[in-house]
């Protein structure tokens, strides 16, 4: 009757078939195959990435200059994304709509699974209206991060910027991320490594929608951020507050140092910037404004402004021949309104003889000539080369035509040419002489300083002969690091010969002796200083002074330019003369008010002549 | 009394055994899968352990109840008991809640019922009582017409729910007729045509066309037992091969592909085959030339409907129901996830209440379809293992039930609770390896559900009291 019975076979053979082959392929699964477990920990897994607070800085007085405020990126998971209404969205984070929809489009292309920075630096006053309509957009995440935030308008140039890591930096340093930020400029850049502290790392378990849903492993990989070293800085707020008052409207610069720390007290360049223009979102709007005006702003004239010295340079050859014997103090010279031999002349304004003291007070130019003529043409030297050579070598013991602050890294080293130089272009096929390269003795010719450079030189006179590296940062919070090596720097010239010519800077000031800048004179303070024109083909000669106080003990060395001031004595021997004043009385007294208003009014630009100011 | 005592004593209680295992593993994993820290007793009735739990007991109940019913009962109210559920089928038409699309939930207040699954019950009952009727056999036309009508009513109604995963069950039904004197080939092409609708989709068709050839090839060799014949075929292929070659370059003036030539080079020689060997009379070779020249058709009609007929998203959908794993986040993402959950299980699993994937919703549907993703992470190739040998076992021990049974009804039902418990366990598991399509069916006993659990539940225990009496009974 049952003739089927056998089939009951075939029958438990599929059903074992395909249990066999269920077995076998979990096996694979969950045996052979090690890959799922890590996909696993890899969907529930999510690093979150602690951003410490950047370190403050302070001013030399523990003035608070720099330090953060909160500010908040979008972040969006492409899959996670659910039908929303991007109008508000957009109209609530204030960012346009088109941007924002390219921004998602590149992030679902990045990827549709990892979340990736969509808006960038929302307000804290946007954040608080987002929070409230968060709910309605699933996928989007917010992820603290800080901005800086300045208590002075100053100082843009010094402190510098911080932006977004790029590719390069990412390459270079593991530490950095897509979307990090870091120091571009100034000491934000130069000092990134303390400032930025540590990164912390927190690892959570997120469930399919990506809500957190605990910390892994009870937080034991978690690693907490470090706070960024604050920094005190050399500059003094207030006085680099007040140079900029003193610089508005005109294309200027200004740079302080204290001369017994090399420490830079101030250092102005106009037309500047406002710190708080390259914060965050602003810097969008803000920096190609800055990049195309023609007045330059971005551009530190206090380190990359190259003028010959002029007048200033005067105390350098006076210096160099009391050191080589070719003169004494009471060495005199003639001035018949200048300079004349034969068919050269050098143009002067005196009729009268001089000694070194009132040739540096009177600024005269025959006296330089002379000097000029006898330190190259001295019979210790074989000719005038070696002579040349030597000048050069006591030019470049002041530290010019090199860079000497370390942590400036956009400082020009300036320019004394070497002997090869003017052998080339000046003496290819005669002997050397002095004549064709006298401009020197009045600081013009093919020299060219910065205003930096012109500062520390001043400090090396009112230090009787070294300086020490001019530096920003006076030390980091909490650790006893020194970034840099602040060394001192000896001259060639004797601290006697340096008082002789003191007595001259002083002179100056001097309305008995007629001194240059006279009508800069502070009562109460015994300024030693010196007016310079630097020449310009392009127009107005630019004003320049150098200048440092007290004479005894000096506690500031500064040096001005002014462009297109014509002379020295009409705008930086005034300015200059009003800094010292405030740095050491604190307060620019009566009878001198009326100097400090003329010099915050004067309106150097002229806005008719956009392009005419290009320094090259 | 007496016979009460009977039932007791002859019940299978290796099989109970099985299943009380199999229903409190479910429970366990269902708790797992749903887990909240908030709700963490299994017995809170809010949440889904809680619930299966009552479930759990109300087939308990159910179970116990039909082991008292008279096993005469089913044996006579087969057809009635049909008739009943297809009746409850046509009503869930017009008055069922719609669930994921398909119109097949019955809301009894706060109990909710997919007739779908009882009807397979009723299906089963009739079949066994017509195939156990008198002058019954595969030859006599108009009992095949009748049981064809008694498998295809429901199936029809419950695609008309739109609810076509629970349709292909019915296919099952080959196994039963199958073990009572159907036509082996019936069988063999059903799971043949499965395997290349799935192959069609999953591997490339030259892969197929070649498999075939040698498939072909291998049976001619076998059949003929001549060496010297196979390499006359394939002398002929290649022959024709450079006919179609010669062919194409000479007047269409192109370059066939591999594709082209291999496919139109056999189809030309298996006529040329299927000629002669009509001629000369050989058996069986016009057999595997025209099982040849189908599969060929076949599988040409599957893959032009996939990329001509199909819209892209409607052939996503499909590379769906297969689990190509071509995008993990789109079409194959639920299987992908679940195999990344089975497959982060290791050896001995993540432990109890520790499979993330499972506890962060990465798997979908995790305490119905999916629940044996959760078996797979938490208890590791140790865990599943033990439960398809244990549904392997099951599925044996109910064979041998069946075979003892004295009654063809008894025999034929017994092969229906197998068979149809059987293709429940390879579609769920086999879609959660991505071995199966992915059709919406639940794991016997392990799934939570109400439905589901107590028709598995009716299933078996009709067929344990049935087996209880088997002594008693005389047809
Ligand atoms: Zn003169």
């Amino acid at each position: 009757m049952d003739s089927y019975s056998k089939r009951k076979n075939i029958i438990i053979l599929i059903f074992l078939l395909v249990g066999v082959v269920f077995i076998l392929r979990l096996f694979s699964l969950q045996v052979l195959d090690t890959t799922y477990k890590k996909t696993a920990t890899n969907n529930v897994l999510r690093e979150v990435v602690d951003f410490p607070s950047r370190g403050l800085i302070y001013d030399r007085n523990g003035r608070l200059m720099v330090y953060n405020q909160a500010a908040y990126d979008l972040l969006a998971a492409p899959r996670e994304i659910a039908g929303f209404d991007t109008t508000l969205l957009c109209s609530i984070l204030d960012v346009d709509r088109e941007q924002f929809e390219k921004s998602l489009s590149k992030a679902k292309n990045y990827s549709t699974y990892k979340p990736s920075i969509i808006v960038k630096q929302i307000s804290p006053e946007r954040y608080a209206l987002l929070q409230e309509k968060m709910y309605k957009y699933p996928g989007f995440y917010v992820q603290p991060r800080t901005l800086r935030k300045y208590n002075y308008d100053n100082a843009a140039h010094v402190l510098g910027y911080v932006g977004e890591v790029g590719p390069s930096m990412i390459k270079e340093d593991s530490y950095y991320r897509q979307g990090d930020y870091i120091g571009s400029t100034g000491i934000e850049r130069k000092y990134e490594q303390y400032l930025r502290g540590v990164k912390g790392k927190s690892y959570y378990m997120v469930d399919v929608h990506n809500r957190v849903k605990g910390s892994y492993d009870r937080g034991n990989m978690d690693v907490s951020p470090v706070k960024g070293s604050d920094l005190v800085i050399s500059i003094d707020a207030e006085l680099q507050q007040y140079g900029k008052q003193l610089l508005q409207n005109k294309i200027a610069s200004i740079v302080a140092i204290e001369p017994e720390s090399g420490e830079i007290l101030s250092m102005v360049s106009t037309p500047g910037y406002k710190p708080s223009d390259m914060v965050g979102r602003k810097r969008i709007d803000s920096y190609p404004k800055l990049v195309g005006d023609s007045l330059l702003p971005l551009f530190n004239r206090a380190v990359r402004a190259l003028y010959p010295p002029g007048s200033t340079f005067k105390m350098m050859n006076a210096l160099i021949a009391l050191q080589e014997e070719v003169i004494t103090p009471r060495t005199r010279f003639m001035c018949n309104h200048g300079y004349h031999i034969g068919s050269f002349s050098m143009g002067c304004h005196h009729d009268r003889e001089f000694r070194l003291d009132a040739s540096i007070a009177q600024s005269c130019n025959a006296y330089y000539a002379h000097t000029f003529r006898r330190i190259l043409e001295s019979s210790k030297f074989s000719d005038v080369k070696e002579g040349y050579e030597k000048w050069r070598e006591y030019v470049v013991s002041f530290g010019l035509s090199q860079t000497i602050a370390p942590e400036i890294s956009d400082e020009l080293p300036g320019f004394i040419p070497n002997s090869d130089y003017y052998q080339r272009r000046v003496f290819p096929y005669s002997r050397w002489r002095a004549l064709p390269i006298i401009s020197l003795s009045i600081g013009q010719g093919e020299i060219q300083t910065t205003p930096l450079q012109m500062a520390n030189y001043t400090a090396t006179l009112a230090n009787k002969g070294h300086y020490f590296t001019p530096h920003l940062v006076k030390n980091i919070v909490g650790t006893n690091e020194s970034v840099i090596e602040v060394k001192k720097f000896q001259t060639m010239i004797d601290s006697a010969n340096i008082e002789e010519v003191c007595d001259g800077m002083e002179q100056v000031f001097s309305i008995e002796h007629l001194g240059t800048a006279r009508a800069s004179r502070v009562p109460g303070i015994r300024i030693c200083g010196k007016t310079g024109t630097a020449e310009n083909p392009h127009g107005e000669d630019h004003s320049t002074f150098i200048a440092f106080a007290p004479r005894e003990n000096p506690k500031i060395a500064v040096a001005v330019y002014v462009e297109y001031g014509k002379w020295g004595s009409t705008f930086a021997a005034p300015i200059a003369s009003l800094l010292i004043e405030k740095y050491l009385n604190d307060s620019i007294q009566g009878s001198r008010k009326h100097i400090e208003k003329s010099m915050m009014e004067a309106n150097l630009l002229f806005p008719d002549k956009p392009n005419y100011f290009k320094i090259e | 009394m007496a016979r009460r005592t009977n039932t007791w004593g002859n019940i299978d209680w290796i099989t109970i055994l099985i299943y009380v295992i199999l229903v409190i593993s479910g429970w366990f994993n269902i708790y797992s899968a749903v887990y909240h820290e908030e709700y963490s007793n299994i017995f809170d009735i809010s949440q889904r352990y809680g619930k299966q739990m009552i479930w759990i007991g109300l087939s308990a109940l159910l179970a116990f109840f039909i082991l008292l019913v008279d096993s005469e009962f089913f044996v006579t109210f087969s057809y009635v008991l049909y008739g009943l559920f297809i009746l409850l089928l046509i009503l869930v038409l017009f008055v069922g809640k719609e669930v994921n699309g398909a119109k097949s939930w019955l809301m009894l207040g706060s109990f909710a019922i997919q007739p779908a699954e009882f009807a397979k019950l009723g299906t089963s009952l009739a079949v066994a009582k017509l195939i156990s009727s008198y002058n019954f056999s595969f030859n006599n036309y108009r009992k095949i017409f009748a049981l064809a009508l008694l498998i295809l009513l429901p199936v029809v109604l419950i695609i008309l729910q739109n609810d076509t995963g629970s349709a292909l069950v019915y296919i099952v039904f080959i196994i039963p007729l199958f073990r009572e004197g159907m036509s082996g080939l019936i069988l063999f092409f059903v799971f043949y045509a499965a395997l290349l609708f799935i192959l069609t989709l999953v591997v490339s068709p030259i892969t197929i066309i070649v498999t075939v050839i040698v498939l072909a090839l291998l049976g001619d060799l076998i059949i003929r037992k001549s060496w010297g014949d196979l390499l006359k075929v394939i002398a002929m292929i290649g022959f024709w091969g450079l006919v179609v070659w010669g062919y194409s370059v000479i007047f269409n003036d192109n370059n066939p592909d591999i594709y082209f030539l291999l496919v139109r080079s056999s189809v030309l020689t298996s006529i040329v085959l299927l000629v002669v060997s009509l001629i000369k009379r050989v058996p069986q070779a016009p057999l595997i030339v025209s099982m040849f020249l189908l599969s060929l058709a076949f599988t040409f009609t599957v893959d032009y409907a996939f990329n001509e007929i199909l819209e892209s998203h409607q052939q996503a959908r499909i590379n769906n129901l297969i689990g190509v794993e071509s995008d993990p986040l789109g079409a194959g993402y639920n299987v992908n996830q679940s195999k990344i959950a089975i497959g982060s299980g290791g050896i001995d699993g993540k432990g109890f209440l520790q499979g993330t994937q499972t506890k962060y919703d990465f798997v979908p549907e995790q305490s119905t379809d999916f629940i044996f993703c959760t078996v797979g992470e938490e208890w590791g190739f140790i865990g599943t293992s033990t439960i398809v040998l244990a549904f392997l076992f099951l599925f044996i021990r109910l064979i041998i039930l069946a075979e003892r049974q004295r009654s063809v009804y008894s025999r034929v039902f017994g092969y229906s609770v197998a068979s149809i418990l059987f293709f429940h366990f390879a579609v769920n598991i086999g879609m959660t390896i991505g071995l199966a399509p992915v059709i919406g069916i639940p794991l016997p006993f392990f799934s939570y559900g109400g439905s589901s659990l107590w028709f598995f539940t009716i299933l078996l225990f009709v067929f344990l009291k049935l087996d209880s009496s088997r002594l008693e009974q005389l047809h």
